[in-house]
């Protein structure tokens, strides 16, 4: 009875509810984002006067070969698929031997747990130009204890190498807490049920924690994709795009575009192409787990 | 000098009731802060009508900060930019014209040690720098090096035989003395030089088209190239550790700016000698740029303030001495040849190159072209390309570059 008095003679209340969200929302993202397609119909620099209309002209030349910005775009899009494709299975893989591994009950467990966490409250910066002198071919520690040249921040394949490496290493903490907290989340009775009916401990894992795991599995993957797929800052610090721009992702290039050559039309129209990109990925991702469930 | 003192007795009672305060931007947040701070305290001091309050970003974001204070009517009063910066922000209107100034300081070319600095503060006929320093590339070289090669540490080479003779010799010795990055410190700035060197240009002289991809430029990165193939190079050089490498005692040669003097007198135990860039092609010409005073655009116009930032700048570059001890040349030629520049030995070296000394052309958005000379620098010292390959695709580039940009900021 009292369910429906608030159904029916309170419609505004879920909205009330939103409101404060919606409010923020539309203020910080959907508005901002709105603007941004404004201006990337125009050749828009926001200190010139004259800031003319091109119609879809930003959006034709990054698919048009041989236009300014074409293969440097297009360079850009593969650097930033190239890392997520190396990173995002170490970033979701990892993370979970080490949620799994300090879920058991031994000595110092809280000790590794903080450990592990550790380099994730630090911030890119300060990651990038610790690994930046770890790694320098001539003057680094590392080469320098393999007794050997490699160019891990200069040339492919090593940089590929570094860049996933450090990333892993730097983020780990976040995924395998949240998987952590997952794992708590799946009621011991049905590990010991899986246990009673003779399961491995394999076969528990299988059938037990990763069902269990699901949702906290789609939560990571997604994050991590979009995540990886926004890398600005290691290779900004770390390769400074070597070799030659290889290693500059789409974000890297859509700041010089718009915050240094000041074209921001170009800049906010290659900001959407990447945008529906991620897009599509996060609903593919979806909709895959999601058939996977039923 | 005396003016400080006197004026301060003097005017302190009219002037006490209304103080000015400047606001003054720069990018000096390196070594080179400290020095611009200390002048800036003494000025307050020896000015008490008049007080100016720093503030130091990266130059980057200085850029970007300077937008949206012009915009919202929060510009600084007085700024320092880079040479090359001042035609873009001229073109976008963040900094204004300033002859008057110029004018009322009693500036002329014929006080200053080099043409392009003074014709740098130009764009399209009006002056919108002041100059305050020179920072050019130099060559920086290990003493004891050169000594445990047999070589002369007192006398470094001058001509490109005679810098391949040496760097031949400290490979018989085990020595790779010219370590060559890829990178824009110094990678680019080298490639520009030798460019020059070559008779070479970036850009043809109404920036209409990139130049660098010429016989010059070919010369000039395989130059680059070849120190690694004939082994006066490692493959693969980071950023820095060329520079690093030196301090280190195992590259000989480095061809740096003049802001790494201090970096270098503060190594223990370092035996270390500068010197002019050899002249390896045709002709001499080194790679530099130039700190310049500013004054961003104002909402309101305020004459006194105008007034204040004129003392201001007029006051600074007559105390460039102080200035240039973190480590720059100078402009005037009053300071270039005092008997206190003179002593100081380093940078008396790096400004025997003051008369040919090259900037990029005075083109809004240039900056933009130059990233591709970076990538063909990139491109060839890492095998991506050949040098005429490498220069060819990214000269194609950058004219269209420039071309987009005279349809931005008008031809």
């Amino acid at each position: 009875m009292e369910t429906r008095t608030i159904r029916h003679g309170r419609r505004l209340t879920p909205y009330l509810f939103l409101a404060p969200y919606l409010l923020l929302f539309s203020v910080f993202i959907l508005l901002p984002a709105l603007y941004g397609l404004w201006i990337s119909l125009h050749d828009w620099d926001f200190l010139l006067p004259n800031r003319p209309w091109v119609g879809a002209q930003n959006y034709t030349e990054l698919f048009t070969p041989g236009s300014r910005d074409f293969t440097d775009f297009w360079q850009s899009m593969g650097a930033t698929g190239l890392f997520t494709l190396f990173s995002v299975p170490f970033l979701v893989t990892v993370p979970l031997l080490v949620a799994l591994l300090l879920n058991q009950k031994f000595p110092g467990r809280a000790f590794f747990r903080a450990v592990y966490f550790a380099p994730y409250v630090l911030g890119v910066a300060v990651v990038g130009v610790l690994w930046r002198f770890l790694l320098d071919p001539q003057i680094g520690l590392v080469n320098d204890y393999l007794g050997k040249a490699i160019p891990w921040i200069i040339d492919v394949p090593w940089v590929w190498v570094s860049l996933v490496g450090m990333t892993v290493w730097w983020t780990l903490g976040f995924n395998a807490i949240i998987y952590l907290a997952g794992l708590q989340d799946i009621p011991r009775e049905l590990y010991e049920a899986a246990e009673v009916d003779g399961a491995t401990r394999w076969q528990r894992f299988l059938h037990v924690t990763l069902p269990g795991l699901s949702p906290v599995l789609l939560f990571v993957l997604t994050v991590t994709i979009l995540q990886s797929a926004n890398m600005f800052g290691q290779s900004y610090i770390v390769t400074r795009g070597a070799p030659a721009n290889e290693t500059r992702t789409a974000i890297m290039f859509i700041a010089e575009t718009g915050l240094r050559s000041f074209r921001m039309g170009s800049a906010s129209a290659m900001s959407y192409v990447l945008g529906l990109v991620l897009l599509g990925i996060s609903a593919l991702n979806f909709r895959f787990v999601r058939q996977r469930e039923m | 000098m005396a003016l400080g003192g006197c004026d301060s007795s003097s005017t302190r009672s009219n002037a006490q009731g209304n103080v000015i305060t400047l606001t003054f931007w720069n990018g000096f947040t390196g070594g080179d802060g400290t020095y611009i701070r200390k002048l800036v305290d003494d000025f307050n001091k020896a000015t008490p009508h008049i007080q100016v309050r720093m503030n130091a970003y990266m130059w980057i974001d200085l850029f970007q900060k300077l937008a949206g204070s012009v915009i919202s009517g929060q510009a600084p009063d007085v700024a320092v930019m880079h040479v090359d910066d001042i035609p873009t922000n001229a073109a976008r209107n963040l900094i204004t014209p300033i002859d008057e100034v110029a004018r009322a300081l009693g500036l002329e070319e014929s006080a200053y040690t080099s043409r392009v600095v003074w014709q740098g503060g130009l764009y399209r006929g009006s002056r919108y720098g002041i100059p305050l320093d020179m920072h050019p590339l130099g060559m920086f070289y290990n003493k004891a090096l050169l000594r445990k090669a047999g070589l002369d540490a007192d006398k470094p080479p001058r001509t490109g035989d005679e810098y391949m003779a040496v760097l031949e010799e400290l490979k018989g010795k085990g020595i790779q003395g010219h370590w060559m990055t890829p990178f824009l410190f110094t990678g680019r700035f080298q490639f520009e030089t030798l460019l020059w060197q070559f008779g070479g240009e970036l850009f043809d002289p109404e920036g209409t088209r990139a130049t660098f991809d010429s016989e010059a430029g070919v010369r000039a990165l395989t130059w680059m190239v070849d120190l690694v193939k004939k082994g006066y190079s490692p493959a693969n050089v980071s950023q820095d550790a060329d520079f690093i490498a030196l301090q280190n005692g195992r590259n000989a040669f480095n061809w740096n700016g003049i802001w790494q003097i201090n970096a270098l007198k503060d190594v223990p135990g370092l035996e270390w000698g500068a010197a002019p860039i050899p002249r390896i092609g045709t002709q001499d010409a080194v790679w530099g740029n130039s700190h310049q005073f500013v004054l961003p655009k104002q909402r309101a116009v305020d004459p006194a303030r105008q007034e204040a930032a004129r003392t201001f700048i007029q006051w600074m570059s007559q105390r460039s001495l102080e200035w240039l001890k973190s480590a720059k040349i100078p402009v005037l030629k009053s300071v270039a040849e005092s008997a206190e520049f003179k002593s100081m030995e380093a940078e008396s070296q790096f400004a025997r190159q003051s008369e040919y000394i090259r900037f990029p052309p005075a083109v809004a958005g240039i900056a933009d072209a130059m990233l591709m000379v970076e990538k063909a620098v990139s491109q060839g010292m890492l095998g991506r390309a050949s040098p005429a390959e490498a220069l060819k695709a990214a000269a194609a580039q950058a004219t269209q570059v420039v071309q987009h940009n005279r349809k931005k900021y008008g031809a």
